[in-house]
Formats: C-alpha cells, structure tokens, sequence
C-alpha cells in the first residue's frame, strides 16, 4: 500500500534493465469490431506505458475499452470481428503487432502471462491442477514429468495454498473460488514473466477473500520485480495496490494519476463523478451522487468529448472538439508528475 | 428454370455479404428505435446468407412443384408406352418436354416422375418434421419442466426409442402394412423419431425454467401454463426448430431409402426413392433412369440441409 | 446524518475480553444513539421466526437417498417494519438468496415461519398465496436473465396485470405500464421495445417498474445493483429511494456490498453460513460492529481512498468460508475467528444482547450471536 512513486512518470529513462525503455508501452492503440449494427469503435488512441515492477491500474466501466486493450496486448483478440487499424504495442521496445505468430506466441505466456476474472472457466476441469501447473514447464522448458510437478508444487507453495504436496493431484473443482484463483496467479508465474495483466482478477470474489488475493498478487509483484497491469471496475480495489491509475471512457484515456493523487484531487469530471456516487463505509450521505445519463454507445460515440452528453460541466467547444490528454499543473503552473486529464476544463475541474 | 424468383431474392442480397458477426458491445447506449425481436434479427441475417438464400429458392421451387406438378409438365407419371421405353435416351433439347430426360423401363417419362415424385418426399418430410416436433416439444418439456419421476420416466422412454435403429426399426413397423400410404410411413417415421427433439425441447427447458425471468413470473404468481407457454415455449422454440429443419432433409433421405427397399410408398406411388429402387436395375444400359431421381433426392436433402444450417447460425445464441 | 464517532482505540487483536475498551465508547457513543434512535416503529410488517432451509444431498439415480443436506439457511428470525429498509450482507454461500427465495415463496421451507401481517404464510397455497404475492414482490440481480427476451416492455411489465386482473382493468393497462415506465425514468415510448435494446441500468429499471406494478408493500432486493456500473449503480439507488418515500415501500435489500448496504439501509443483518451474526441499525453494525466476523468484513472493504485507509486496521482472515453441507460445530465462524476458543466449539451461540451491554442503552448493546463480542471499530480511521 505504500509503495513510494519513484517509476510513476511515463518514459522513465532509467527503464527496464538499462535498456532505456519502459517494459510495454501501448502507443496510439484503435481497436474496433464490425457488427450487425456497425462498426464499433473499443478503443481509439491508447496510449500507456509500465515499467517492471509497477503496478498500472485501467479503470473503466463496461465497454471502456479496458478489456478489449489488454486482450490486444495479449494477441488474444478475436480478429474477425475485431481489427486493429493503427496503432502499436511495444514489448521491450519492439512492435509485438508486427511480430510473426511464433514470436508472439513465445512471449506470451514466458514473457507476457494474462490473469482472468474467472478462474474456474480459465482452467480445464478434466486435468489435475499440478498437471497444468507442470505442462507450463514441459512445454516451454521441455521439463521431465517428474521435475515439473515438483515445480508445480513449488509453486502452489509460494502462492500460499495448504498442503500443496496433497492438493497437487487435485481438479479445479475440487478448490474454492480464492484458491483457484491462487492457482491462476501460480500459473501466470510459472515463467517467471516480465509483465502480468489481470483482469479484474478478485471481482469474483468475496471481499475478504478479495483482500488475502490482492495482497498476495502486490506482494509476488514486488519480489519478482514485474510489471503489473490491473484492470477493474472498482475503484477500491485499485486504491490498495496501484501506483499509477489510467481511466478509460469510451476507448480512450481521459484521465492518468498517480494514484494518490487521482482520488484527492480528481481532473476529470468523470472521475469526479465516479468517486462521488461510491457510498462511503464510514458515514451516511443523503442522496448519492449519480453521474446521468449512459455509457455511449461504441457504434455512435458523441462527437467532441465522448463524456459531454453526461457532463454538468458541458460547454459548446466540448461538442465540437475532442480534448486532448493536457498535462495538469498546480494552480500555480508546477509541475505535476505524471497527471494528464482529457477535459478541455481540467483547470476548473481540479482547482474548483 | 427458376429464373424470376431468383432475380427477385438476389436483389436482397447486398455487396457486402459478411456473415454474422458476434461481438456483443456491452451496455450500449440509447438503443434504435425499431422494436426488434430475436426472430426479426435473425431475418435480418438470414436474408444476407448466400446460403440461406439459394436453399431458400430450391425449397421454394420444390415445394411449388409438389402442389401445382401440372405447372411443369403436361405428361403424366403413370402413362407407360412401352415403345419408348428405356431405350428413350434423354433429350437435352427438348427442355420441360415429357422426353426431356428420357423414360424408364416402362417407358414413362421420367421429367414426369421427377416432377410429381416431389409431391411423396416432400409430404413425407415435412409431415414427420412437423409430427416428431409436437411430439418430442410436448414430452420433452414435460419431462424438462415437471422433472422427478415424471422426467426419470419419460427419460427412460426416450433412450428406449432412442435405442432402437432408426430404419431397421421403420423396415419391421412398415413391413406390417400391405397398404402403405403416405400416412403411414409418415406416422412409421415419426413414431421412431420424435426422440431427438424431446432431448433437445428437455434441455432447453430445464435451463430456461431456472433463469430469472421464470422464478420472476412464478413469484409473481403465475399459473403453470402460462409459465410453460409464454415464458418456456417461446424461448426453448429456436433450438427445437433448428433441429426439426435439420432433421427434415434425413426424413426425405429416409423415405427415399425405405422406399428403395421396399417398404417405403407402395408400387403404385410415384417416388424418388422407388425410381431409384427401379433404375438400379437398368444402371448400366440406362444409368440415367437411377441417377435423375438420385440427383433428386440429393439437391432436396441438401436444400434442407443447408436451410436447417443457415436458421441454426441465425438463432444460435452463442452468436449472440 | 454523518456522523464521525472515534469511539475506541484499534485494539490488539487478543482473544481476551476487554472491558476497559468497551466502557470507554459507551460515553462517546451515547449521543450517536440518541440520533439514531428509531422512531415509533409499529408492528412489523414482516415477522421470520426460526427460518429453516435444508437442500438435501441424494445419491442414486432411480432410488434416491439422502446422504446429508446442505443446511442453506438454518434458523432465521427478523422483522421487518413498515417503510424501513432492513439489508442483509454475507458473502457467497451465507444462505442471503435463500432467505430471498424463502420470502419469495419460490422455495419451500424446511421448518420455521413468516408472519405477513400475522398471517404465516409458508402455509398458504393456491389462491390465499396468490393474493399475498401481490403484496410481496421482488427485484432480480442480474437485469440481463431476469427478463424474458421474447417479450416487449409492455409485455413484461403487463403481465402483472393479466396475473393478477383486479389490479388493473383491461382497457387501463396500457397506460398503467406507461404510467410504470414513467416512474422508474424510462420514456413510456418504448413501451414496444425489446429488453436486448437497451443497457443493463435501463433493464433494472424495467424490473424495479415490474415489481412495482401490482402496488406492493414490501419488496426484495437480491443484489439488485452488483451487475451493474458504477456510475449507473447511483442512478438505481437513488430511484430507490425515491420510490420507498412515494410508495412507503419496506425493502429487504440483500447485497455484498457493504458500502452500499449502508447508504440504503435503516438496519442491517449480517450472515454467516446459514445463521445471522450480528443485527441492528446501520449506526450499531457499522460503527459499533462486536461479532468479529462483522469487523472482519468491514475492514476487508476497499475503500476508494487510500489516505483514509491506511490509518485503518485490517482484520485479513484465513481461509475460505466452509461448506455448509458439513459446517463446524457450535459457532461456525470459529474456524476463522481469531478469537475462537473451546467454548466456540462445543456451545453455538444465540442471537440476542450480550449480556455485559443488557439493560445498557447505548449502539454497542444489539443483537450478536458470539460468546466473546467485544466492540471494535474497524471502519474509522484511528
């Protein structure tokens, strides 16, 4: 919870192992999807980027575009009906877009390991959880059977399971929801990846199961010194273990924090909103804050700022003209370290 | 032969005939203002399927043919002049005349009997389809809804018929008429096929009747038949079509086999599967007296077929 | 109405009983109590006496035995009064759908009763449900499964009327389910539409005008927000509300949220595997919670600020929630309970004021069904 923002600005020059550029960085991303109903646009110019071991969080709500960037990243989209008409997603410095298939596949999984919100449909309930942990091992490393289940009794270990010696021959189902999860985070492990993308990885779950597999996922980040890219809905998750926030409206970026900053001072009508309807635990309120009107729909996004049908703030120019990712600045014009907001009235959004 | 129906579906077709696409954008916005149902949807993507459409056009070409076969030809089926007989090669010329394709042993047309041989298949295939659909909807959502014994039973019954050889078992039932109609071999047929259909109907409805909008109805207090017919019935409705219009191009394969043993439609019917049955014996001084109604009844199963195919991916939920 | 009470210091996590730390909040909270104090209730509207669900487990496919049960829900009892919102929290598995479905009618239960009115109505049948079903009515969880997507707006919201036709007149039904749509914030034009055409907020919607529609008194609420986005979730709250001041609706609102739960709730139940923990106002459970496993799981809550949070304690348990098929004996929280001793093991601890706080009239003094509860606040930072 208190890791110290030392890699929170963008392209950090002292990067990755010295070789001066950030773990991944997505760069001007557009993914849409042909539909019955028309094009739907997901994603329209991303643009993040992490360094090994910090943790990104992308918040969004449904059809933000969050999942769909992260399935992009992964080379797990479905091409048709999705496309990719622009864009680039850089692995250490190199295009995984123009990559053959063989070479994408070697790094995801190796290099690359993705963590999914379900884990019971993420595992094949006919096979031992130590024989899917170990095939990680046999087919990438060409390990001996007998090597890889002690590795994958190792591994159940470090992710904390009881008795993993006796669990190892066990089937999914055998398991409840956090330990399959734990099993999901042992498998994205495996190899020792350089970068994890969970996708609202506790959402399933109960909250004070969510709290132990949280905590266990910060703390595998710090000792392997990985990237981590968290997606979710929630922002109360995302509060406990991120370094750098990203919200996404509509398939773009509109606002990037780093995350203590994100919840304090907000630049973003949209995130103002958000963290505004959130009831609060410890005291009562009247009426809850309720941001009007709908997420857009992708195939019709609102022209100017796609927020603008929802904005109290709403003026002509927001109709009209898309917002930029502006740097924001203390009133007084300094420098704030890794804080962007796409409004057109950030000024008035975090200075009141 | 087919040319104005044809033109007049093509123009449907737009250039772009990509076939469905099944993203799902969640949470969309402001929704469009026509009111469209699951069956209007599927229309609307059947109505772009090359597939959909040129099965669409023969099953309407073959089933003209088997109300109104005075349309096609003037010559009739049964009129043998044994002069002609199958010596009577086929004339390609002389298109929709009685010679067009030839005559067979008996020197009947055989442009004919392709014309009125339609009228058996098609009866047979739609009459079964229609009977194992109301046969198998109605025990399999008995069976689905009521469950307990009453499923454990109707259940065992359904593996019981299931069990059984599909033509061996009509061979035995058929071969116990001397008169067999049209009728009987469509109840013959449909009593040994409804099985598929009530274990497709019962599955359907056991995971219709545990989603949300039926406990609401029950909580609403709703009685069993309207739950069953307005809230089940429609819902487990597309999986049961797409199996019943999939299974109506094996009935007619399954007439025209039974037929072509013997069992099927009596001497005295004109048949497909009975030219086929006849031609075998001339197929090497007269081939083509077997592989005209052959050729028949391969289009037809395949017409279906491929309709039966273009309806599943238009209602198939997983693509939507 | 927000209060801040800094009643007491975070105390170590011991297994001994404090006193001193529970005296020194009572003068603290005192005050609190008096604001909240409920105004004159009346007579519950809703009254569930010992409720009882066992699902049985069979073996055997033609000749079925029973090999065990599922204790679902095992000896329930609140009340519910006219007008107040009573929310329910626990996570998966507690058994909080089950008392849903108990209430609902949709499930027999095994034994216990449910006083509407005074009238038990888990003996009721055929017409005499019926009836009482008009009164009762319910909110689904999941906006997309909970409406038949064959079936128009008007169709769905209508049926109610043609279920229940003393309602509404023929002629009149039309323009009731417009009045409906109206009420709930949806544009009475798209009385035609089909529920895939629109979002999962403005689906919600349309349930909560269906189980509106035949004027009921009290409405279940089975998570009718977690499906939902945040920013739509607001919205569906907020209606709510408003809709229990106009129609003096009483909710029981079942969720996991536990934030959420206290913004909608007068009083709040908290489940455990089939039994409820702990219970009282929204002001005794949250600022004042004494069964630990209430503490447990307010201090997992993510709370959307980490300023505040780190000043907070957090109780992180071990382990996953057992199966109720098979669940430990005497208390069933004791195999996660840091302070579980052997007297939580042989003895399964009642529902009622603990003894030390009997007679007191302060928050700490409400309903907890442990052997050792102590007050701890968990939700403040210190």
């Amino acid at each position: 919870m208190t890791i110290i923002d030392e890699t929170a600005e963008s392209p950090a020059p002292d990067g990755s192992e010295g070789t001066g550029r950030p773990l991944l960085e997505v760069r001007d991303l557009h993914v849409e999807f042909h539909t019955r109903d028309g094009v739907a646009k997901a994603v329209n110019g991303v643009n993040y980027s992490v360094e090994a071991g910090e943790t990104l969080a992308v918040l969004g709500e449904s059809g933000s575009g969050k999942s769909v960037t992260a399935q992009a990243i992964m080379g797990i989209l479905d091409m048709p009906p999705g496309r990719i008409p622009k864009g680039e997603i850089l692995f250490r410095g190199q295009d995984m877009l123009r990559m053959s298939n063989e070479e994408r596949r070697k790094i995801r999984g190796s290099k690359i390991a993705m963590i999914f919100q379900d884990a019971l449909s993420s595992l094949n309930p006919v096979l031992s959880v130590g024989y899917q942990l170990g095939e990680m091992f046999r087919v990438h490393q060409g390990m001996s059977k007998k090597d890889a289940k002690a590795k994958a009794i190792e591994l159940m270990e470090r992710v904390k399971i009881p008795a993993a010696k006796d669990r190892v021959g066990d089937y999914p189902h055998q398991f409840s929801g956090g330990m399959r999860q734990r099993i999901m985070i042992a498998m994205a492990l495996a190899l020792e990846p350089d970068l994890i993308i969970a996708d609202e990885p506790t959402t399933a779950l109960d909250v004070t199961v969510q709290a132990q597999v949280m905590d266990l996922l910060a703390e595998l980040q710090r000792e392997y010194n990985m990237g981590l890219i968290l997606i979710t809905h929630d922002l109360g998750v995302v509060a406990d273990v991120a370094d750098k926030i990203a919200v996404m409206y509509a398939g773009r970026i509109i606002e990037r924090a780093p995350v203590h900053e994100l919840y304090k001072r907000p630049a973003h009508p949209y995130t103002k909103g958000l963290l505004d309807s959130i009831p609060r635990l410890d005291q009562k309120g009247q009426d809850l804050y309720a941001i009007k009107g709908l997420p857009p729909n992708l195939t019709r996004i609102p022209s100017g700022c796609a927020f603008n049908p929802r904005c109290p703030q709403a003026q002509d120019i927001c109709r009209t003209e898309i917002p930029p990712l502006h740097p924001v600045t203390e009133r007084d014009g300094g420098e704030l370290a890794g804080r962007g907001s796409a409004c057109h009235f950030w000024k008035e959004t975090i200075h009141g | 032969m087919p040319d104005k129906t044809v033109e007049k579906k093509v123009e449907v077709l737009p250039g772009d005939t990509a076939s469905t696409a099944a993203v799902v954008v969640t949470d969309a916005g402001p929704a469009p203002d026509k009111a469209r149902s699951l069956w209007s949807d599927a229309w609307h993507d059947l109505r772009r399927n090359p597939l959909f459409l040129i099965s669409a056009v023969l099953i309407v070409f073959l089933l003209v043919m088997a109300i109104w076969p005075g349309l096609f030809t003037n010559a009739s089926p049964r009129d043998a002049d044994l002069a002609k007989h199958y010596l009577g090669k086929p004339n390609w010329g002389h298109v929709f005349a009685a010679d067009w394709l030839g005559y067979d042993v008996q020197g009947r047309s055989i442009y004919a009997r392709v014309v009125y041989g339609a009228r058996a298949s098609i009866t047979v295939g739609v009459g079964v389809t229609i009977a194992v659909t109301i046969i198998g909807t109605v025990i399999g959502m008995i069976a689905g809804y009521f469950g307990g014994w009453t499923d454990t039973l109707l259940s065992r019954l359904t593996d019981i018929f299931l069990g059984i050889p599909f033509l061996l078992g009509a061979l035995v039932v058929l071969n116990s008429f001397d008169d067999r109609t049209v009728w009987v071999v469509i109840m013959a047929l449909a009593f040994l096929g409804w099985t598929q259909i009530a274990r497709v109907a019962r599955g359907a409805v056991i995971t219709i009747k545990q989603s949300d909008y039926v406990v609401a109805a029950k909580a609403l207090g709703a009685s069993t038949s309207r739950i069953l017919f307005r809230h089940i019935l429609p819902n487990a409705l597309a999986p049961i079509i797409v199996v019943a219009t999939i299974a109506l191009g094996g009935y007619i394969a399954a007439e025209a086999t039974l037929s072509f043993l013997g069992v099927g439609l009596g001497d005295s019917a004109v048949s497909w599967g009975g030219d086929v049955a006849r031609g075998r014996e001339q197929l090497r001084i007269a081939p083509h007296t077997l592989i005209i109604p052959s050729v028949m009844v391969s289009i037809t199963v395949l017409s279906f077929l491929m309709f039966g195919d273009a309806v599943r991916n238009a209602l198939d939920p997983k693509l939507r | 109405m927000a209060e801040i009470s800094k009643s007491d210091e975070p105390q170590d996590v011991t297994p001994n009983v404090s006193e001193v730390d529970v005296v020194d909040a009572h003068s603290e909270s005192e005050a609190v109590a008096a604001i909240e104090a409920p105004v004159e209730r009346g007579e519950p509207i809703l009254q569930v006496r010992n409720l009882v669900k066992h699902f049985p487990l069979t073996q055997g496919i033609l000749f079925k035995k029973q090999v065990g049960a599922v204790k679902a829900v095992d000896g329930i009892s609140f009340d519910l009064y006219q007008g107040e919102t009573l929310g329910i929290v626990g996570e998966s598995g507690c058994g909080k759908s089950t008392v849903a479905k108990l209430l609902m009618m949709l499930e027999k239960a095994t034994a216990g009763e449910i006083f509407y009115k005074g009238q038990d109505i888990t003996k009721l049948s055929g017409r005499a449900l019926k009836a009482v079903r008009r009164n009762i009515q319910m909110v689904f969880q999941d906006p997309y499964t909970s409406l038949n997507p064959r079936m128009t707006v008007g169709d769905i919201i209508g049926e109610t009327f043609e279920i229940h036709p003393e309602v509404a007149p023929k002629g009149d039904r039309r323009r009731k389910v417009q009045e409906l749509l109206d009420v709930v914030g949806l544009n009475p034009e798209y009385i035609n539409r089909y529920p895939h055409q629109f979002s999962g907020g403005q689906r919600q919607r349309i349930g909560i005008a269906r189980g509106l529609a035949l004027n009921p008194e009290i409405i279940i609420c089975d998570e009718p927000v977690s499906a939902l986005d945040v920013s739509v979730q607001a919205q569906v709250i907020n209606l709510m509300e408003k809709l229990q001041d106009e129609f003096n609706l009483s909710y029981l609102f079942i969720a996991h949220d536990l934030s959420i739960v206290r913004h909608i709730s007068d009083r709040v139940g908290v489940m455990y595997l089939g039994k409820m923990a702990e219970i009282g106002t929204d002001t005794e459970i949250y600022d004042h919670p004494t069964h630990p496993y209430t503490q447990a799981l307010l201090s997992a809550v993510p709370v959307p600020d980490p300023e505040s949070r780190e000043g907070r304690e957090r109780i992180i348990l071990t382990g996953d929630v057992p199966s109720p098929a098979n669940p430990p004996s005497g208390c069933r929280f004791r195999t996660r309970c840091w302070k579980a001793q052997d007297k939580c093991a042989e003895e399964i601890p009642l529902l009622a004021v603990p003894e030390r706080f009997k007679g007191e009239d302060t928050p700490v003094a409400h309903e907890s069904a442990c052997h050792f509860a102590e007050e701890k606040d968990v939700v403040h930072a210190a």
